[in-house]
């Protein structure tokens, strides 16, 4: 039979509103704004919007918002979190006022475009933002070709709960990071399990969006069933995951060990390292997702990992580290494509690859399922796709340790 | 104006579908289910003309799962009331439906009620469009399906409709109102509710729960499900195999084998 999917609303918590934001500390760090406006020069889409983070700030301090959401130029925020590194007064603004203004400027939209409006909708009722059917979420752990616990079927307790997160579980390139994430884990020896079909999204890009009730929602749902089970620590495929889990579940009583599957792999470099045995011989390149990046600082553990691998040769892009330009999925960006192309922007993810491949590079790595088919297509679009691919890291090393015992 | 909304919830076809065992009907167990799509452009359509000319949209549907949530919803986008039928039996027919429907329009002691029903055109379950003339037929009111739009002359109790025809060829009728019409498409694009609202509108808002009418016998169906069964591939289908560059090479052979080429 149908299960809820909706709860109401249990109790008013005092969330922040653009209304109520100066009586928080978070409002009054907006005052000390200095109106340098390296936030508008490092934005990506900077140069587009109407209203950069840096006249937002002036317009909302001159109490004209008004003004603000009748443009919808927020709406090409990415939440890469490039104008919070850059301000030197320390605003929080991918994390406080962007999804705030973001809320307002959709509510005064006439219409949410669809396809965005699709990825919404599918996340509330499947779990996933493709609208793919929510019992076939852990499909792929049939191909994974090692054993992969479900806990649902048997929930004994486990070291590791991997949320393998909603790319990676649907999307067919997803799956191969997955594959290759329960491969590596195999060949470690770590006692690991998933959710199954039980998991649904984290929710990371309704909060960082527009949809803090979708976020809610989301949290609930998943705080339950981690309930369920027994486990010491979360590592998760998707930075936008470890995001929500890091910075917003805790509220909701989340308290295990938290990892991304890069830095988690980071931390067993010396038993990786007599595994992989296959020499790649490839130049790469590394993409810093935003989350793992610019929001967590995880800039060293995927470049240890590469160049663990026998034969890899690390080439840096310009823009790299903090410095990063986002694929352009964040923030919900990833259902906004059509949206973006119809305003005659440039797609990130192209801006990003013409770099990689300027470094003459033959791999693209990455640590976000976002990014795979992001950068994938921009290759394609550009004509680059025979001069490089893309790979996320534990592809890559999961493809060193073949023809291993 | 009284703007009524009749949703049902149908079959998520998304999911997988599992057949009964008896091999007559889908397994209920299995099925989670949604509102049909087209009612959802039905009820966009209402909200748009209470925007346009004021009333109240009163939402009515039969129990089924996940009804709750789409009355919620349908509340949170801006209907005034919500009513749920709760015992019209499991997975009533059409003709049932549109039975209980008609009923309980018949039983609410004022008529004027309901100036404009709207329904979506078909369902997924009912491809035949066969609910909203039933209740038309039911409550003796006129009815006008394939609606693609809704203008109403309040005071003169007239409705002007475009149904669309194949070819781009549309046809306006006007049509006296009480009457009930087949949505095939609202004016726009039904509109997102964020899902905070809904989750208020379940803290603030009440669902109607009321008993489905009594009704007069309807006597035996004379269309009855013989069998019901998952497609079955044919055998004439081969799946190629290989590298791409192998595989397309097969299909060019195919290609040209069978003079395509």
């Amino acid at each position: 039979m149908g299960h809820p999917i909706l709860a109401p609303v249990e109790s008013e918590t005092c969330q922040l509103t653009l209304e109520n934001l100066s009586r928080f500390p978070e409002g009054s760090e907006l005052l000390s704004c200095i109106q340098c406006g390296a936030c508008a020069g490092t934005c990506p889409y900077g140069d587009v919007m109407d209203y950069p983070p840096r006249r937002m700030i002036a317009m909302m301090r001159a109490g004209l918002l008004e003004k603000v959401f009748a443009s919808d130029s927020l709406l090409s925020c990415v939440a890469c979190y490039a104008c919070m590194a850059k301000c030197p007064r320390g605003i929080r603004l991918t994390e406080v006022l962007l999804p705030l203004m973001k809320e307002q400027t959709l509510t005064h939209l006439p219409e949410l475009p669809a396809e965005l409006q699709r990825a919404l909708q599918s996340t509330l009722r499947y779990g996933n933002p493709m609208g793919e059917p929510s019992r076939k979420r852990a499909a792929w752990v049939k191909t994974a070709g090692v054993p992969i616990r479900i806990l649902a079927e048997d929930p004994r307790p486990a070291d590791v709960l991997w949320f393998v997160e909603c790319y990676t579980s649907f999307y067919p390139r997803g799956q191969d990071n997955s594959r290759a994430t329960a491969r590596i884990f195999h060949a470690l020896g770590i006692d690991f399990a998933i959710l199954g079909n039980e998991e649904k999204c984290a929710g990371e890009c309704g909060r960082l969006t527009w949809e803090p009730g979708l976020f809610e929602t989301l949290m609930d749902y998943n705080m339950a069933v981690f309930q369920k089970y027994r486990f010491h620590r979360v590592v998760t495929s998707c930075p936008h995951a470890h995001n929500a889990f890091k910075n917003r579940y805790p509220a909701l009583g989340f308290n295990w060990g938290l990892d991304h599957t890069t830095p988690f792999l980071a931390g067993y470099l010396a038993q990786l390292k007599p595994l992989l045995r296959r020499k790649l011989s490839y130049a790469v390149t590394y993409h810093d997702s935003c989350c793992l990046g610019r929001q967590n600082e995880f800039y060293d553990p995927p470049r240890l990992l590469l160049q663990t691998i026998p034969g890899v040769k690390l080439v840096e892009m310009v823009h790299n580290r903090v410095n990063s330009i986002c694929c352009g999925g964040g923030g919900g960006g990833m259902w906004l494509d059509t949206y973006f192309k119809a305003k005659g922007y440039e797609r990130l993810s192209e801006r990003r690859v013409k770099e990689a491949v300027a470094t003459g590079a033959d791999v693209l790595a990455v640590s976000c399922p976002y990014e795979v088919p992001r950068f994938e297509d921009a290759l394609k679009v550009l004509g680059h796709d025979k001069k490089m691919i893309v790979r996320d890291v534990t592809e890559l090393l999961a493809e060193s340790m073949e023809g291993n015992p | 104006m009284n703007i009524l909304v009749l949703l049902r919830m149908v079959p998520d076809v998304v999911e997988e579908l599992e057949i009964a065992p008896g091999g007559k009907a889908l397994d209920a167990d299995l099925l989670r289910m949604m509102l049909s799509e087209s009612d959802g452009h039905a009820l966009e359509e209402a909200l748009l003309l209470k925007e346009r000319y004021g009333g109240v949209v009163t939402v009515l549907a039969l129990d089924a799962p996940e009804v709750d949530d789409a009355l919620f919803t349908a509340l949170a986008k801006g209907a005034d009331r919500a009513v749920k039928i709760s015992d019209a039996g499991e997975n009533p027919t059409t003709l049932e439906a549109a039975y209980t429907f008609a009923g309980w329009i018949a039983g609410q002691p004022d008529l004027a009620y309901a100036d404009v029903i709207l329904t979506g055109v078909q369902a997924i379950d009912d491809l035949d469009g066969l609910l909203a003339p039933l209740v038309a037929h039911q409550m003796r009111l006129p009815y006008l399906g394939i609606v693609t739009r809704l203008a109403v002359d309040v005071p003169g109790r007239v409705a002007t409709a475009i149904k669309e025809y194949p070819g781009g060829v549309r046809g306006e009728f006007d049509v006296d109102l009480p009457a009930v019409f087949g949505i095939q498409a609202a004016e726009k694009p039904p509109r997102y509710v964020p899902v905070a609202k809904v989750r208020a509108a379940m803290k603030s808002r009440q669902i109607e729960s009321v008993p489905a009418p009594t009704l007069a016998e309807a006597g035996p169906s004379l269309v009855n499900v013989v069998a019901m069964e998952k497609p079955q591939p044919a055998e004439w289908a081969a799946m190629l195999e290989g590298s791409p560059e192998q595989v397309s090479g097969k299909v060019c052979e195919i290609l040209a084998g069978t003079g395509l080429l």
